[in-house]
């Protein structure tokens, strides 16, 4: 189950410098942990008490995981990861 | 690769300090204000792309505040992926990411800081709590420090 992930720039410094990687898994979970078993620490930016941290939008293909399962959204062999800091704030 | 320059910048620079500088054609400021005051009282924002590595503001890409709120923005997360896979493609990054406060000063709230994720962009805030007069000012955020620059219009 061979995935290409994306990473943002925010994110490279766990990965080398590296704009994407490969990895696998059948979930989005599965693949952060098999990225984490290669990239140290980057687990602790995406996932936070069992959930995707708010902070980061993760895509399969073109579908924000949020609305199709979150963590346990099924990832198939060729399928692309998007990972990209959400893009918010305001004066609240 | 995160670049060096942003945090040497800030290991040199206190935060309420203005060091840096963002350069900006008038066109694309004017856009960017523009964008606030029609969206005024909600919150606006948008990008302004650039090449990589160029840290030169050149295309104007304006956003929808998925949150159409006066308080928070939000892009879509659609529009988003969108985004970045279009700069992506063109070897572009956000060298702006912009967004305008409607009610409080143009100065990066807790909640801009704790969102920021772009060590290479710069914030821009635009305040129109003003109908005549508007602020227009430009930050990096980089691991929660907030930093102010100049902002030079190119004419």
């Amino acid at each position: 189950m061979a995935v290409t992930v994306s990473i943002p720039t925010i994110l490279r410094t766990h990965t080398g410098g590296e704009k994407s990687v490969e990895a696998s898994g059948k979930t989005v979970l599965e693949v952060i942990d098999d990225i984490e078993s290669r990239h140290a620490g980057l687990k602790a930016r995406l996932v936070k008490e069992e959930k995707l941290h708010r902070f980061v939008n993760v895509y399969v293909n073109d579908e924000d995981v949020r609305f199709s399962g979150g963590l346990e959204a099924a990832v198939n062999d060729g399928d692309e990861l998007t990972i990209l800091p959400a893009v918010a704030g305001g004066a609240r | 690769m995160v670049s060096g320059r942003s945090h040497d910048m800030n290991a040199l620079c206190p935060p309420r300090k203005m060091c840096g500088v963002l350069r900006i054609r008038r066109e694309l400021a004017d856009e960017i204000v523009a964008h606030a005051r029609r969206d005024h009282p909600d919150e606006a924002c948008g990008v302004i792309a650039g090449p990589e590595g160029s840290d030169t503001p050149e295309r104007y890409i304006p956003m929808l505040n998925a949150a159409r709120s006066p308080t928070f923005y939000e892009f879509d997360s659609g529009d988003l992926l969108k985004l970045y896979r279009e700069m992506n493609a063109r070897d572009e990054v956000p060298v702006v990411i912009y967004h305008s406060h409607t009610a409080t000063e143009a100065y990066p709230s807790r909640t801009d800081v704790s969102y920021a994720s772009e060590p290479d962009a710069h914030y821009v805030l635009v305040s129109t709590r003003d109908p005549e007069r508007h602020e227009f000012r430009s930050y990096r955020i980089v691991d929660g420090v907030v930093t102010e620059e100049q902002v030079e219009i190119e004419e």
